[in-house]
């Protein structure tokens, strides 16, 4: 699976989460999930759980520190996936 | 304090309608919220028989954004909002003004945190799955739940309490809402309580065998205050919520005015006496109409109507006694009663704010609502009271002043008073 389709199908996973929808449709690598969709904070542990449902994966406590962005989430899920495998 | 308080706006959930239209005209005409639940037979519950609000949790969507709404999953909170947002709309605000409204508080209870939260916990956690709870189960398991949602929605920025005192909660939080316009403390109060009765709060009702058992294939003949053949209380689920406002705050900015606020008291009768944990001390409950009258500064005549507690148990004849003694009337000269749960059973914590949603609209519309299913009045209750003041047909009355009062374990007590608005 492609960064690039990994990137659109999380944007069905964070849509519950944010308001900012136009922001969500034009999201890049590079879009902060709390500065720049607004997210809140103690909303992200649940965005995480939704991802580990939708990919098959478990994302542990450190990795899932590293996650910011929509970058940083894909390289977690991406990295997940590998070790699945 | 010359200061007067008065009802700018109300929102209901009840098991015979949501939303105030549909409850108006149902206890205007007598309905029954109550059902016979399937569940409860499976169960081997005694009553299988409850108060059900007709309500579609995913009509929250028009008040919650998406992402609150998301993640939110006890019907209890739910009641709640809807009631809280529908009363707020009503007194002529708009949800997402984006002001903080620092004049503006809120006394909003419940008997029980939200028990659908706390068994998805309890699941989870035994299942050792405790991480895939997430971060929104806090919120709604607390006992301020309720209120947390209610005043971010509202954007509420005086006081913020969460009361609980069982059956007493609804009126309670109504008073409290009261005194702290009457001193100044605020100028505005959303008041009001929830109630969601799931299997587990049945069950342990039902285990105390005071409830209903012997009108499960006729649910809506199941809830009989002040009956000889009154055989226990029917739960029922549900919110009720009320704007009260200071009235030259509400006179300022135009605002519809429904009903007064005359005063209330709350006591408890300390468990001596003949009350107990489970059952009030007659004592305690005369001092508490009494002080009630004296606080809203009027004489026991004055009173109208008295929307009772009379759950359908043996207490009702207690009840009555106890409102003679406190009015020092009896025979015809007994006010009229109603008791609402005669339609939507006893609603718990819920049953204070619902029932004075009730008092209001028989204030506005000037009309006594009928107390269903009394076919064969208790004669130890019209022994005291006469008959006629028992209405079982709706009954159009010229009405001033409405006595409310509610019971709750722990021997607790509340009476508010209300009146019509005179300018």
């Amino acid at each position: 699976m492609s960064r690039q389709e990994i990137l659109e199908e999380l944007k069905t996973v964070l849509a519950p989460y944010t308001m900012d929808k136009q922001v969500l449709s034009n999201m890049t690598d590079d879009t902060e999930f709390i500065r720049d969709l607004k997210i809140n904070s103690a909303n992200l542990i649940d965005i995480i759980i939704d991802a580990e449902d939708k990919y098959d994966i478990e994302i542990d406590a450190d990795s899932a520190e590293k996650i910011h962005n929509a970058g940083s989430c894909i390289d977690v899920i991406m990295d997940k996936m590998k070790e699945k495998i | 304090m010359s200061r007067r308080i008065v009802i700018t706006g109300m929102g209901v959930v009840a098991p015979n309608g949501v939303g105030i239209p549909a409850f108006l005209n149902a206890i205007q005409h007598g309905v029954s919220g109550l059902k016979f639940i399937p569940l409860y037979k499976d169960l081997h519950f005694n009553c299988q028989v409850c108060g059900v609000p007709d309500f579609d949790f995913t009509h929250l969507k028009d008040y919650l954004t998406e992402v609150t709404f998301h993640g939110l999953k006890g019907s209890t909170i739910g009641y709640a909002i809807k009631a809280a947002a529908d009363a707020w709309i009503d007194a002529g605000n708009t949800l997402y003004d984006g002001k903080i409204h620092w004049e503006t508080g809120c006394v909003f209870g419940n008997s029980v945190a939200d028990t659908e939260a706390m068994k998805r916990i309890i699941s989870l956690v035994d299942a050792r799955q405790s991480r895939k709870l997430g971060s929104r189960m806090v919120e709604q398991m607390m006992n301020s739940g309720s209120t947390a949602y209610i005043t971010g929605l509202l954007g509420l920025g005086n006081r913020i309490i969460t009361n609980s005192s069982a059956c007493a909660t609804g009126s309670q939080a109504v008073l409290m809402g009261y005194e702290y316009i009457k001193h100044g403390m605020a100028k505005r109060m959303l008041v009001g309580s929830n109630e969601y009765i799931d299997n587990y709060i049945f069950g342990a009702f039902d285990a105390m065998r005071i409830l209903s058992r012997k009108f499960n294939q006729t649910p809506e003949k199941a809830s009989r205050p002040m009956s000889a053949s009154a055989g226990g209380f029917v739960p029922g689920s549900g919110a009720g919520a009320l704007v009260l406002e200071d009235l030259d705050f509400a006179l300022a900015r135009n605002a519809t005015i429904y009903a007064e606020v005359l005063g209330g008291a709350t006591n408890s009768g300390a468990q001596q006496g003949n009350g107990s944990m489970t059952s009030p001390n007659a004592e305690g409950v005369v001092h508490c109409i009494t002080d009630a009258i004296k606080n809203a500064a009027i004489e026991p005549d004055d009173i109208d109507l008295i929307s009772g507690h009379l759950t359908a148990t043996i207490a009702d004849k207690m009840e009555i006694e106890n409102w003679s003694a406190a009015l020092d009337r009896k025979g015809t000269d007994f006010p009229m009663t109603n008791s609402l749960k005669s339609m939507i059973g006893h609603c718990l914590s819920a049953a204070g704010s619902i029932e004075i949603v009730g008092v209001v609209l028989q204030l506005m519309h000037q009309f006594v609502h009928p107390n269903i299913n009394l076919e064969d009045p208790n004669p130890e209750i019209t022994g005291i009271a006469d008959l006629h003041c028992f209405p079982t047909k709706k009954l159009d009355k010229n009405l001033n002043i409405v006595a409310k009062a509610n019971f709750g374990f722990g021997d607790v007590n509340a009476c508010v008073l209300f009146s019509k608005y005179k300018r």
